[in-house]
């Protein structure tokens, strides 16, 4: 028996609505069903579970407003499989394994989550309350110990930034929607831009040979079969990520862990303002098709408002194509906890010198913020050309 | 009784009011009828009362307890002095093993009204055989309840609140409180005893004590009030059963604590207390625990070594600005 949690589906995020129950008393689920749909700040989301058993009693009411970390159901004959890291996809149930202990209460969870640093009880309480980093703190405890009202001055200070992710409280009805999005794009945002010393870099290469492959290639498909430019670009930048596992991962408790997995997020646009990243998780193992039906997939679920929550948090590495949008190019920030995040213009026609003669040529930029903390610039430029050099040989992708 | 009064005063008015209250009371114990008391606390009363009623007894604490004890089970209420709690392990026995059982192993057919006063705690130069405080040995015996008033008014309305438990109390009486004066109300007026009081109230950290180390804890608040530290101060007053609920509401404010026991620090009371607030109150605490206890040696006689093996006003403010990060 294990309760299914509201879960977490960002550093920003504190509450989510339950719009919708998928399963109901008596349902048999199994890791990686979905099971509720939650309203958050990023729009309606329908979440997962992570282990198996059957839905003993549901414990959250449709319309109910809830903190993460909240009961939601009760699961009976339960196998707790661990909850996947991000960075890993959901792990098949090994029922002959032995099962883990029980995950414990949300703040001994929060409590061992930031071992190592010397921090109260009555401060690690609070800080895991309001998903308060307690890496960010200088502690004015007995030897330095961060104490109760370090944690409270810090929130006081995030309280009074307008864009602070700490809030105390879910936000009222009346912030919902496209404003509660912008306050937590920008609460993102304003901690990516305070925390991760970016370095940027950027390169403009020849892109005619990739798009004259996917004309030759997208003249035998069907129109709904048909690759547009971004597949070539998740593609070569999951390959590179492979060769660079250094720009693949997450900085998490004042370390990098590189991730096994390459879970490419890609930037897509919500109708009426706002974006999410969801992943199109282990990019670097898909055939180019593939990547594209599952690219259609979310940019149509996005634009329904239908994303799942792993496909949230699951992004070990970020594109963000503006693609016809016209300009030729873009300067991303990271998105936390990732480490770098690659963006891309539109192709652009320009007098190009190719072999001492000026020639008409589509060309493409591609820019790179990357998290000083984990790579310099040098092993960044070699990032950017492995993934030029892929996209000049886009049959082989 | 009203205006100047001492805390012997106190309990001479509280045993005083339950005899004239109620007929099945007397008081025994060692010289406490023509010497008067050896804390002075029974001068007077066997005049007034009568040999009946003011009893002196034999140098067998066994033996009068368990008189004490065979009374209270025939319909009596008495009242037992012991002179200190030294003296009162010669009578443990009839404490533990009868006072404390009799109700659970009759199934409930027979009460122990007993009340047993002693004297305890250090600071009188008398040496390592008169000087302790084992309150701590009692608190850890279910079936019993005990005391420890610190204050004038606890003193006088505590007993008769006793008298009236069907069930053994045990009162300590530290032997530094006896000269303390304050003023007595006229009328002796019976005190709670379940719940701890706050004698000062503070918001950054709780100091828990009882008995003789109250007075000390007050006068330590003040020397850290001075320094910018606000310091709440518990007076336990029951240490069996303990009311944790004031003690943790107390933590969960102000997120440190410090216990003050002039028991010793191994199985203290002080211990006991510090494994619960861990227990209740793990996730409000901003420091760890601390607590002044007395040294870990038979209490000496020598004045200077006395003191230095007593809790003292300086230890508990040194400790009260360690856990709270001040230097």
């Amino acid at each position: 028996m294990s309760e299914f949690r509201m879960p977490s589906l960002g550093a920003d995020m504190e509450a989510g609505t339950l719009v919708e129950w998928l399963k109901k008393p008596g349902d048999r689920v199994a890791p990686g069903d979905v099971v509720a749909v939650v309203e958050t700040q990023k729009g309606a989301i329908e979440i997962e579970i992570f282990e198996g058993g059957i839905i003993e009693r549901l414990i959250a009411k449709v319309g109910e407003t809830l903190p993460v970390g909240s009961p939601l159901a009760i699961i009976a004959g339960s196998q707790p499989s661990s909850v996947p890291q991000a960075g890993q996809t959901a792990p098949e149930v090994e029922p002959e394994r032995p099962a883990p202990p029980p995950v414990e209460t949300v703040t001994e969870t929060a409590a061992t989550a930031q071992r190592g640093i010397r921090a109260s009880p009555a401060a690690r309480k609070l800080a895991a309350d309001h998903h308060v980093d307690l890496e960010a703190l200088t502690g004015s405890g007995p030897e330095g110990a961060i104490v109760y009202v370090d944690v409270e001055n810090w929130l006081h200070a995030a309280a009074r930034q307008p864009a602070s992710p700490p809030g105390t409280s879910p936000p009222p009805p009346a912030r919902r929607g496209r404003e509660a999005m912008r306050e937590a794009i920008g609460a993102t945002m304003a901690r990516a831009k305070r925390e991760i010393p970016h370095y940027y870099l950027q390169h403009t290469f020849e892109f005619d040979r990739a798009l004259d492959w996917l004309s030759r290639t997208n003249a035998a498909l069907g129109p709904d079969r048909r690759l547009v430019p971004g597949t070539l670009l998740v593609k070569a930048l999951a390959l590179a990520c492979r060769e660079f596992a250094d720009f693949n991962g997450y900085w998490r408790d004042g370390h990098f862990e590189a991730s096994q997995s390459v879970n490419v997020g890609t930037a897509i646009a919500i109708p009426g303002g706002g974006l999410v990243a969801p992943a199109i998780m282990e990019a670097d193992r898909l055939e180019l098709p593939a990547v594209m039906e599952r690219l259609r997939d979310l940019v149509n679920r996005v634009r329904a408002g239908r994303y799942r929550g792993s496909e949230l948090t699951g992004a070990t590495v970020t594109l963000s194509s503006l693609g016809e949008r016209s300009v030729e190019g873009l300067w991303p920030i990271i998105n936390p906890p990732q480490v770098a995040i690659v963006g891309a213009g539109t192709p652009v026609e320009r007098p190009w010198i190719r072999d001492g003669r000026v020639v008409p040529a589509a060309t493409l930029m591609l820019t790179l913020a990357a998290d000083h903390r984990v790579s310099d610039g040098h092993r960044g430029a070699r990032f950017l050309a492995a993934i030029a050099a892929k996209l000049q040989e886009p049959e082989k992708l | 009784m009203s205006g100047t009064a001492t805390y012997r005063d106190a309990v001479r008015a509280g045993i005083r009011d339950a005899l004239i209250r109620d007929p099945r009371c007397f008081l025994m114990g060692e010289d406490v009828g023509r010497y008067g008391g050896c804390y002075a606390v029974s001068k007077g009363l066997l005049d007034e009362f009568g040999p009946e009623r003011i009893r002196d007894t034999p140098l067998s604490e066994s033996g009068f307890v368990g008189a004490g004890i065979g009374a209270a089970l025939g319909g009596m209420r008495p009242i037992v002095e012991v002179m200190t709690v030294n003296f009162s392990l010669l009578c443990l026995d009839q404490i533990l093993n009868n006072a404390a059982t009799i109700r659970h192993m009759s199934g409930g057919q027979f009460s122990i009204p007993v009340v047993i006063r002693m004297a305890s705690g250090a600071g009188r130069q008398l040496a390592a055989q008169h000087s302790h405080s084992l309150e701590v040995w009692y608190a850890h015996i279910p079936g019993i309840r005990v005391l420890a008033p610190a204050t004038l008014e606890d003193a006088q309305g505590m007993l008769w609140t006793a008298i009236v438990d069907p069930d053994p109390v045990v009162i300590f009486e530290n032997v530094m409180l006896y000269n303390m004066t304050g003023s007595l109300p006229a009328e002796v007026r019976p005190v709670d005893i379940d719940k701890a009081a706050i004698r000062r109230a503070g918001t950054d950290l709780s100091i828990v004590t009882y008995g003789g180390s109250l007075w000390k804890c007050m006068a330590a608040a003040a020397a850290l009030a001075e320094a910018g530290i606000d310091a709440e101060v518990i007076d336990l007053r029951t240490l069996r059963p303990l009311d944790d609920e004031t003690i943790m509401a107390s933590v969960r404010r102000t997120r440190r604590a410090l216990l003050v026991d002039e028991g010793w620090r191994s199985g203290s009371l002080a211990a006991e207390i510090m494994a619960r607030i861990v227990e209740q109150c793990f996730w409000s605490l901003d420091a760890p625990l601390a607590r002044v206890c007395s040294e870990e040696v038979p209490i000496p006689y020598p004045k200077h070594l006395e003191d230095a093996a007593l809790p003292q006003v300086s230890a508990i403010v040194e400790a009260a600005r360690r856990i709270m990060g001040a230097r």
